[in-house]
């Protein structure tokens, strides 16, 4: 009796939920007939591709940004900046961005086919992108000067309040 | 101290992961914008294959083995003009917007990648497979798309099989995907608008030893949507001519127009690019032949300007996601040309197919459909703006179609082959 029991229970422990077997197989069959096609070209190239990005966002792509983050937390940890984090991390993260979306213009590898097929010029992609870029880190400068200045005067503001509290000993008004 | 792990651990090792961003809230964020901006790219994408009418004729089909794939396909309507720029502009544009969310989305979940065991049931081994079709697919999608509208062709054959094929392969998995996890997505954020902020202890995604936090949950979801800010603000305005497009800075077709005046527009495909010969077009050398029921028409270009001419505002709209305004041009209606060799088109109108002076490259001949052809808005375009074509712009004469992919619109027209397709 009892043996019965746990073989049935390992057997649905070996195959997992039923009703996710039946939806998983229904989507292969889906999955089969449109890969089959996708595939009827140049079937080793398209699969590398396929499985390929997967495989270099995961273990390439991501360690690379991760670890650059991570120096970036460090470094500026190391200077005592930690504050400066998140005004480095946002422009820089937003002009890695548009570089990775739009490498092959920025590199120029499409420069010739891009002005010959659109008649627009294909050369200053690396220009805008640079001054892009240049606009996200001065702005970002602007807002972390902005609010250091105003941090210094709360707090200037607060020791002078906190000055003139000991002198009177005047209890804090219940909103501070 | 016990708060740093040890510097040997691995991947496999939940606590190897420290970001105390991660965890089941923000994946279920990210998955819910993903779950309905992914939908939206199928939809759209499928209308794009729709709109090219591949049912129609072999040489509007670039997917000849598509078999059921092709079920839901319809006659493309003229109405309303825009409709391709609509829904191709939202598929490119918001493609461009997702891919932070879909690296955010893969970031946050790339623990169980490595998680052990590797397998634990033969449901949970077939979910992994699926998975790899998921992410595979989304990749693969998003990067052939990104290369093709830069003109990058270098993946691994046409662009049109393997957009539409790996669209389908990733909608499959991506079915199952949602089916298994958008409950508990949902679960999640609702706990989250709720206020309940607590983290559960079986959240997988959550690092079990987190680092002291560089960036709130809320922060990191904030650099999430200021991407897809940048990526939709340095790409939108290439739907629009003028000051609009030069706000697109950094996407193709954006920035300044090719030209200034009349002819002046965003042009696919110079004349000399695709190797148009300008004696070929000189109206001394240049013919039009039209051939029907009733026999074939030979007509000079001052022939067809005698015919009654009319005009239409429409705009080109490419399957790369840029378009034009509404650009005003003045030439013949298809279904009066259709009406020279032989058909009564404004009751019955035929199919045409339509063949360029262009030498090579695919569509260089396309088929329009009947409803294309009877549209009083569908012309053999002389003029645009006001003068004659200029070469770039299919100069003597170009197709031009309501609502139609910028690739139908043929241009440096030589031949309409007027009937049933």
């Amino acid at each position: 009796m009892r043996t019965r029991i746990r073989g049935r229970r390992s057997l649905r422990e070996l195959t997992g939920s039923p009703y996710q077997l039946l939806l998983l197989a229904c989507s292969f069959a889906l999955a089969g007939y449109a890969g089959v096609r996708l595939l009827a070209g140049e079937a080793v190239p398209v699969a590398l591709w396929f499985a390929g990005s997967a495989l270099l966002h995961d273990l390439v792509l991501l360690p690379c940004y991760a670890a650059l983050d991570r120096a970036a937390v460090r470094l500026l940890g190391a200077c005592g900046r930690r504050t400066w984090l998140p005004y480095v991390r946002g422009p820089a993260l937003l002009s890695g961005l548009l570089l990775l979306v739009w490498f092959p213009l920025i590199s120029g590898r499409v420069e010739e086919r891009y002005a010959g097929a659109t008649g627009l010029s294909g050369d200053d992609f690396l220009a805008r992108w640079l001054l892009v870029t240049a606009a996200l880190f001065a702005g970002s400068a602007l807002l972390l000067a902005a609010r250091s200045r105003s941090e210094r005067r709360s707090r200037s503001g607060s020791r002078r309040r906190s000055r003139a509290r000991s002198a009177t000993k005047a209890r804090p008004p219940a909103s501070q | 101290m016990a708060r740093f792990p040890s510097p040997f651990s691995f991947p496999s090792s939940p606590a190897f992961w420290r970001s105390p961003v991660r965890g089941a809230r923000f994946t279920s964020v990210l998955g819910l914008v993903l779950l309905a901006g992914m939908t939206v790219l199928f939809v759209t994408g499928l209308l794009s294959y729709a709109a090219y009418n591949p049912d129609l004729h072999r040489v509007n089909d670039q997917t000849p083995g598509k078999g059921l794939l092709g079920f839901f396909l319809f006659a493309w309507p003229t109405d309303p003009h825009w409709l391709y720029r609509l829904t191709q502009g939202v598929h490119v544009t918001l493609g461009l917007a997702l891919v932070p969310v879909l690296l955010a989305k893969l970031w946050s979940v790339v623990p169980r990648l490595f998680a052990l065991p590797p397998v634990r049931s033969l449901a949970h081994a077939l979910e992994r497979v699926s998975l790899l079709l998921l992410v595979g697919g989304a990749l693969f999608e998003f990067v052939t798309g990104i290369l093709n509208v830069q003109l990058d062709y270098a993946f691994p054959g046409s662009f049109y099989p393997l957009h539409l094929y790996g669209a389908w392969v990733f909608f499959a998995a991506f079915l199952a995907h949602v089916a298994l996890k958008a409950p508990t997505a949902v679960r999640n954020v609702r706990a989250m608008r709720a206020g309940r902020e607590e983290q559960r202890e079986d959240d997988v995604l959550a690092a079990p030893r987190p680092d002291p936090p560089t960036v709130s949950r809320r922060g990191a979801l904030w650099l999430v949507g200021g991407g897809s800010a940048v990526l939709f603000g340095t790409s939108a305005g290439r739907s629009f001519d003028g000051p609009l497009r030069a706000t697109a800075v950094l996407s193709p077709h954006g920035g300044p127009e090719p030209g200034e005046g009349p002819n002046g527009f965003q042009i696919n495909k110079t004349a000399a690019y695709v190797g148009i010969d300008p004696r070929e077009t000189r109206p001394e050398a240049w013919r039009l032949v039209v051939t029907g029921r009733s026999g074939t028409v030979r007509l000079s270009l001052a022939e067809l300007r005698r015919l009654p001419l009319h005009s239409a505002a429409l705009p080109i709209a490419c399957v790369e996601g840029w378009s034009t305004s509404d650009q005003w041009w003045r030439g013949v209606r298809l279904r009066d040309l259709a009406a020279l060799v032989g058909y009564d088109a404004s009751d019955d109108p035929p199919d045409v197919l339509v063949d360029s002076l262009q030498r090579s490259g695919p569509f260089r001949r396309a088929a329009l459909r009947a409803n294309q052809v009877g549209d009083a808005r569908s012309l053999l375009a002389l003029d645009v703006n006001g003068e004659p074509l200029s070469a770039d712009h299919g100069r003597p004469a170009r197709v031009i179609v309501p609502a139609a992919p910028g690739v139908l619109n043929t241009k440096w027209v030589a031949r309409l082959e007027f009937g049933e397709l």
